[in-house]
């Protein structure tokens, strides 16, 4: 809590119904975010049980700076990921962390099963677990509505909840938090609907004193004036993250067709700029943003001959563009948004499911699976097809689409195919083919996101430049932990340009964490070691990754990639990660 | 009835541009900090809500700056609210009893209570609010009015 000495824990058992409040000081060795949530996974984790076991937890935390200050907006989610077996772990804007930090909790740890379908309340004033019997099968916008209708709360609430996907234990299923954003990846909604969790509310409105409102209004406006009126944030208000597309497929670093190719011919007509021609009614932002980067498209579907027509909004951001649009050739922004609407109202995630629809395709044409199997015949670019296949992974219809809902990794293994199954570590690819930055970065990041350590920057930004190991291996690990500091706070990673070193350090003086560079550097280190910990103690290790071939066969925007050096680099950056482990850590003492 | 120029400069807050609201809170956020030195939205005097869940646009509600007839000033019974050149009422803190009359006397519900204080929540259309609205949803405008 602000001005405080502790983190304080919201525990919830489902299976008993206790619930449990803990003011933890020694957490703040870990600062908040991603720190404190690695250390109370780490704490309640069962290494010998299966990911989607009763016994295994969900924690959600916010950071020690959440909400007050301009883009500060995240909240964390992590878990034993049901989609990779490790390290679970994801981030979601939209309201929910504004809401724990006025429902007075700096994190929520849910273990256990409840009997019955059910939803949790919290507010500041009493958590309860409630029936959702008639809720269950509800797709994520529906329960959404009920929940909003039935609870108290308007205007200063968060509502997350799973669809379909979640229910039926998808691997790669999804949170939606406040209907356009998400926990996306790695398969949180699995692990809701292990637990019979349909939602959680929360809700939060609790007075919060500022003692020092000078200092704190002078940094906020600052903030708020860099963020509003300098550059550094205009691409993502403006055209939104899919200015990306065009520059990408033109540099040959996106995805297409999964992974034939990295540049697609008809990028053009998916671009930021036609999205925004076509389909952009409105844009929307996260509690405490004044950027506003969700961009909301529309479209509208012919439900009838006689010209009667649904309208569909769903937001739309690059990586849904380009793991719906370009990786499964789909070359319309009415297209990439109608496929778009099938992944939200089943509660997947957007990134798996196109890479998983990618691979059927191919696998079809290839005849490693047949029609039979897939019911549909499935083709790139046909997105009426491919969206009706979304609904039956999250429905797990047959035997092969309920094994499509387990991930690229574990089809690819057992139906075939595993060259162009395009997955890293069991987490399927992210949005960039642009060198060994993003190959590697999603390899060896903690959980195996590009936005770990954001490698498809590192590529880049130095395309040009004669390709050196060591300073991407530098790069690599030193936004690894840079990110683990941010991620504590949490900002929004969009605006990492913004919040530097001077500018935490000010965010933090303001709610009485008077830290040094050097201090902060230690914390931001200890949550990677925690986060490294959990990573072995859950088995992985880089050297047991087999990487499809097909990322060294489809050349990169600098050029083919050599397995052999990618394995050199993976390997140099799990020695540094060696190092990091063996460090001692002298600074903690401070904290205890 | 609302000038851009005139020469008597009283101003009042216009939530006009509000289907261009994004929802970022900040008007909400700032109003508290600047007024009452909180991080809580609650005790902000102007409150963006949906109407009906984010798929549905935003509308603000917050003081009408009322110029004729003060509803909320004509309930109060101790004399605690007073008339606000430009519209509204101002609210002498002492005189104030928390009856919460002045709350249920307007129509628009813009007046809300702080709980913790006992003490209505009333906008004094300082601004503050319009300086940190990015889309310019809010925005000050002069008013011709005399006391």
């Amino acid at each position: 809590m602000f001005y405080k000495d502790y983190i304080r824990v919201l525990y919830i058992n489902l299976s008993t119904g206790r619930i449990r409040v803990d003011k933890r000081k020694d957490l703040r060795a870990y600062l908040g975010g991603v720190g404190v949530a690695s250390k109370l996974l780490q704490e309640n984790m069962n290494p010998d049980l299966p990911p989607l076991h009763e016994d295994q937890p969900i924690v959600f935390a916010i950071g020690a700076a959440s909400s007050v200050f301009p883009v500060i907006t995240k909240t964390v989610a992590m878990f034993i990921s049901p989609l990779t077996g490790e390290l679970g772990e994801s981030y979601a804007g939209g309201r929910l962390a504004f809401t724990m930090l006025h429902a007075g909790y700096d994190a929520i740890v849910i273990t256990g099963k409840s009997q019955k379908p059910c939803y949790v309340t919290v507010t500041q004033t009493g958590v309860e677990i409630k029936d959702a019997r008639a809720f269950w099968g509800m797709d994520s916008d529906k329960v959404g509505s009920y929940i909003r209708n039935r609870e108290h709360g308007s205007g200063k609430r968060s509502i997350i909840r799973i669809g379909p996907a979640g229910e039926n234990l998808c691997s790669y299923a999804s949170v939606c938090v406040d209907t356009y954003r998400h926990f996306g990846r790695l398969g949180l909604g699995a692990v809701f609907g292990s637990k019979l969790m349909k939602a959680m509310q929360v809700t939060g409105d609790l007075p919060m004193p500022i003692p020092n409102f000078k200092e704190y209004f002078k940094t906020y406006s600052k903030l708020y004036k860099q963020v509003t009126e300098t550059e550094v944030m205009a691409k993502y208000h403006d055209a939104g993250t899919p200015i990306n597309v065009v520059p990408l497929s033109a540099m040959g670093g996106l995805p297409t067709r999964n992974l034939t190719s990295a540049t697609f011919e008809h990028a053009e007509n998916i671009s930021g700029e036609a999205f925004a021609k076509n389909n952009l009614i409105r844009k929307m932002a996260c509690t405490g943003c004044p950027v506003g980067c969700i961009h909301i498209g529309q479209f509208r579907r012919e439900f009838d001959h006689v010209c009667e027509y649904e309208s569909i909004s769903v937001g739309y951001d690059y990586e849904l563009i380009y793991d719906l649009g370009s990786f499964l050739g789909v070359d319309s922004t009415d297209g990439v948004l109608y496929i778009i609407d099938a992944v939200e109202r089943n509660g997947l995630d957007a990134m798996s499911c196109g890479v998983v629809l990618g691979w059927a395709c191919e696998a079809l044409e290839k005849g490693i699976i047949t029609e039979e199997q897939t019911i549909l015949p499935l083709k790139m670019g046909e997105y009426v097809n491919l969206a009706k296949a979304v609904d039956y992974i999250a429905q797990g219809v047959n035997q092969l689409y309920t094994d499509m809902g387990k991930g690229v990794k574990y089809v690819a293994k057992k139906y075939g195919g595993y060259d162009f199954g395009m997955q890293i570590a069991g987490n399927e690819m992210p949005g960039y083919h642009t060198g060994y930055g993003s190959l590697v970065g999603a390899l060896v990041g903690a959980r195996h996101s590009h936005l770990c350590n954001a490698g498809y920057s590192y590529d880049q930004s130095n395309r040009d430049k004669e390709f050196d190991k060591e300073k991407l291996v530098d790069y690599l690990i030193n936004e690894e932990i840079e990110r683990c500091l941010l991620n504590s706070l949490i900002i929004c990673l969009f605006a990492r340009k913004v919040y530097n070193r001077e500018n935490i350090r000010m965010v933090l003086k303001c709610v009485g964490l008077d830290y040094t560079d050097e201090t902060l550097t230690d914390i931001a280190k200890r949550i990677l070691r925690t986060k490294l910990e959990i990573k072995k103690t859950l088995g992985f290790a880089v050297q047991d990754v087999k990487l499809p071939k097909r990322f060294f066969d489809t050349p990169t925007t600098t050029g083919k990639l050599d397995p052999y050096l990618a394995n050199e680099i993976a390997e140099e950056y799990a020695r540094r990660c060696e190092e990091i482990l063996a460090e001692e850590d002298e600074s903690i003492k401070e904290f205890v | 009835m609302f000038k851009k120029e005139v020469c008597n400069v009283a101003r009042a807050l216009r939530p006009d541009g509000m289907r261009k609201c994004i929802g970022c809170f900040s008007c909400m956020t700032v109003c508290a900090a600047v007024n009452n030195h909180n991080f809580s939205i609650s005790k902000s005097a102007i409150k963006i809500k949906t109407s009906g869940g984010l798929k549905h646009g935003f509308y603000a509600t917050v003081c009408h700056a009322c110029k004729d007839d003060r509803a909320c000033l004509e309930a109060c019974p101790t004399g605690a609210l007073v008339e606000r050149k430009g519209g509204g009422v101002l609210l002498n803190k002492d005189m104030c009893t928390g009856c919460r009359k002045c709350v249920d006397a307007c129509i628009v519900g813009a007046v809300f209570f702080d709980e913790e204080e006992n003490l209505p929540i009333i906008c004094k259309h300082c601004g503050s609010c319009t300086r940190f609205c990015p889309h310019q949803c809010l925005t000050m405008e002069e008013v011709d009015d005399v006391l």
